[in-house]
């Protein structure tokens, strides 16, 4: 990566504590704007730690407590000016568990608009739920049955319901916390390529336990160990040639 | 012996089995050293037990069942054959009266020769009787506990026999409450059959007046029997309650699972809980002294004519009895929406209001709507509150700030004192109690039904 690209998230020095128990020890590290960048490492790292600090998801955690800077576009996110809700209608998220709301599929679509109100009529509700159900690759699977519950989807159309929920809110950034984990090698597949697409339009940041996906889908790999930052690099030079014996050991499969 | 030295004989004939089997079952172990036993030696020594004492307990609850019609029948054949030969009935005076003597309990009137016969007969035949019953279970005792000891061997499947045992103790027991309730169900099916052989049951459930009268005044009246009044009554009162429980229970219920710091909760939902053990004779002289002069009170102050006595009175009373059903249910409830949800939602930017409000409340609502119906059946069965703070006037009426009267409250009045069991005045509590019993096992039923449906959408 050139210094070209602006950077998008920036993270300096992210300690995250839970109670007295240090659970990340220091992250620096910089997102870019448009790039797909994974965090692997074996479970208990501090991945999905870090990325949950990254919309500020760990503040409904009790007993949680994040040091250090991070910035958006070069703005703190923890500055008491920022509102939390505007930040995380940029920063989306996905999580490891597809989780659609126990409504119907437009209105699952439609909840995060809503309460933004970035429609304010109707008709541009309709535009928003068709776009975003396009984008996630999902429109043709379920146009004909917007009103029926998103739970009786598959799990894999779930997940892309997801994203799709997310996209409707136009943020930014996209955060995906193991999206494809509880998902067959099928659904996983589709929701590969559709990241790819998604990146001409967003940043993603994917935690991922899966390191053929994160070389399949990244420009950049982060290897995390133990609550640090072991390395980061562009995903080839990560696999093909790791500056660390740590990441080596992960990535051929020695532990982890 | 007596019946009850009997049991205390069999409990350590239980004991003594036990330790003869754990111990016989030792002993075969070692002599057979190559061979596995199939149980462990406690499972033996139960065994041995369970044949020592069960076979003798049912025969000693045979014996207490059937004895003391055999010994009657065998009094009554040596009885003078003038005596022997009256009626049913008369012969049960009799009976009595020779009871009466042989125990020196004393009769009315002198006890003539034959009786006096009699008694001195009934004695002999119960110290017979219980001399025949002692000698008989020490013998099936015996017999259980030396065969089933001697059955003890390495292949015997000891540990089945006695897990059938504990699982035929188990069947008992659900069997209990399961025939109480029917054989409640079938004594007022069959009192509710003689009742509308006297009113007919279309002037009963649609009759719009309610006036028994007295079994005792003019036998020629018969009085009207209208149930709509007292089931106005009851769903008026149960009305008001539930607008009253359902918006502070649920608040409450909001509060505690999802904005209550942990150790608050910890406390406060306990406390509540305590609402629901208060006696409801309390909440009912609560309402008598407090509730309802103070909403008359209330009534003067703004120009409304308020009983002190009322549908209003009863109903908030009872709304706040029931606000630890719904609120401690619907925070169950609550907090078992999976945290996914509330993550999805906060992770695209809503407030934790609008998460509740718009994904885990209609998450949960089919669990709340549950609750909230159990609460209802609750009310509508109950009776303390009513009696004394609902004024009790059997009156139709929409009127919340007038006395009414409920189901429950008649079926009080028409039981208590002194009356004749066989008297509609009499019988149409049974009438009542079968309505209010259905009415809620409906909604019961149709709680249950919606919260294990709640159920199935997430395990």
């Amino acid at each position: 990566m050139t210094n070209t690209v602006p950077v998008k998230i920036s993270a300096k020095d992210v300690k995250v504590f839970y109670g007295e128990n240090e659970a990340l020890h220091g992250i620096s590290m910089d997102v870019y704007q448009n790039e797909v960048i994974s965090f692997i490492g074996p479970s208990g790292c501090g991945k999905s730690t870090f990325l949950r600090c990254m919309n500020r998801m760990n503040d409904t955690i009790e007993h949680c407590r994040v040091t250090g800077s991070i910035t958006l576009d070069g703005r703190d996110i923890h500055e008491p000016a920022l509102d939390v809700v505007q930040l995380r209608a940029q920063v989306g998220m996905v999580f490891q568990k597809p989780n659609p709301f126990p409504k119907s599929i437009y209105e699952n679509i439609a909840y995060g608009p809503r309460l933004h109100g970035l429609a304010e009529r109707k008709a541009d509700l309709d535009d928003i739920v068709e776009s975003s159900l396009r984008r996630a690759g999902l429109w043709n699977e379920v146009k004909d049955r917007l009103d029926q519950p998103g739970t009786g989807l598959s799990g894999g159309q779930q997940q892309r319901l997801c994203i799709a929920r997310s996209i409707a809110v136009s943020p930014e950034v996209i955060l995906m916390d193991e999206p494809c984990s509880a998902l067959d090698p099928i659904a996983t597949s589709i929701i590969e390529e559709l990241i790819d697409e998604l990146k001409q339009n967003f940043t993603i940041v994917i935690v991922t336990h899966n390191m053929q996906q994160a070389a399949r889908v990244s420009d950049r790999t982060a290897f995390f160990h133990l609550g640090n930052l072991i390395e980061i690099g562009n995903t080839n030079d990560v696999f093909t040639n790791p500056q660390q014996k740590r990441t080596e050991d992960y990535i051929t499969g020695r532990y982890g | 012996m007596s019946n009850l030295s009997l049991i205390v004989v069999l409990l350590m004939l239980l004991a003594m089995g036990y330790q003869f089997g754990t111990r016989r079952s030792r002993n075969v172990a070692t002599v057979n050293p190559n061979l596995r036993m199939h149980s462990r030696p406690h499972h033996y020594g139960m065994m041995v037990g369970l044949w020592a004492v069960l076979p003798a307990f049912m025969l000693l609850l045979l014996w207490l069942w059937l004895s003391p019609a055999v010994i009657n029948a065998m009094l009554v054949s040596a009885l003078p054959a003038d005596i022997a030969s009256q009626s049913a009935e008369q012969l049960r005076v009799v009976l009595q009266r020779i009871n009466n003597l042989a125990s020196n309990f004393g009769v009315v009137a002198d006890a003539e020769q034959w009786e006096l016969n009699a008694a001195e007969q009934l004695n002999q035949l119960k110290a017979n009787s219980a001399i025949v019953l002692t000698a008989l279970i020490a013998v099936i005792a015996a017999v259980g506990m030396l065969l089933s000891l001697q059955k003890i061997t390495p292949l015997l499947k000891a540990r089945h026999q006695v897990e059938k045992v504990v699982k035929a103790l188990l069947v008992l027991c659900s069997a209990v409450a399961i025939l109480t309730t029917i054989g409640i169900v079938l004594s007022m099916v069959g009192e509710t059959m003689k009742f509308f052989s006297y009113i007919s049951p279309t002037d009963f459930f649609f009759g719009t007046t309610w006036n028994p009268r007295f079994s005792t005044v003019g036998v020629g009246e018969q009085g009207s029997f209208g149930l709509v009044p007292l089931l106005s009554g009851t769903m008026l009162i149960s009305a008001i309650a539930m607008l009253v429980a359902i918006p502070l229970g649920l608040m409450v219920a909001v509060y505690l699972a999802e904005y209550a710091p942990y150790r608050l909760r910890n406390i406060a939902k306990p406390v509540i809980e305590v609402l629901a053990g208060i006696p409801t004779i309390v909440y009912g002289f609560f309402a008598l002294v407090t509730v309802g002069p103070f909403l008359r009170d209330l009534g003067n102050a703004v120009g409304l004519s308020i009983n002190a006595t009322s549908a209003l009175t009863a109903g908030v009373v009872m709304g706040i009895m029931i606000i630890p059903f719904i609120s401690s249910l619907s925070d169950d409830i609550i907090t078992q929406v999976p945290k996914s949800m509330r993550d999805g939602s906060l992770g695209l930017g809503a407030t934790k209001s609008e998460t509740v409000l718009k994904v885990v409340l209609p998450a949960a609502l089919p669990g709340i709507v549950g609750a909230v119906l159990l609460a209802a059946s609750r009310a509508i069965g109950e009776t303390m509150i009513v009696v004394l703070a609902a004024g009790n006037s059997p009156a139709l009426t929409a009127n919340p700030f007038e006395a009414v009267s409920t189901v429950t409250v008649t079926i009080v009045n028409q039981l208590t004192g002194d009356n004749d069991f066989s008297s509609p005045q009499s019988l149409v509590a049974f009438a009542l109690g079968l309505t209010l019993f259905v009415i809620t096992l409906l909604l019961n039923v149709m709680a249950l039904v919606i919260v294990r449906k709640y159920r199935e959408q997430y395990e």
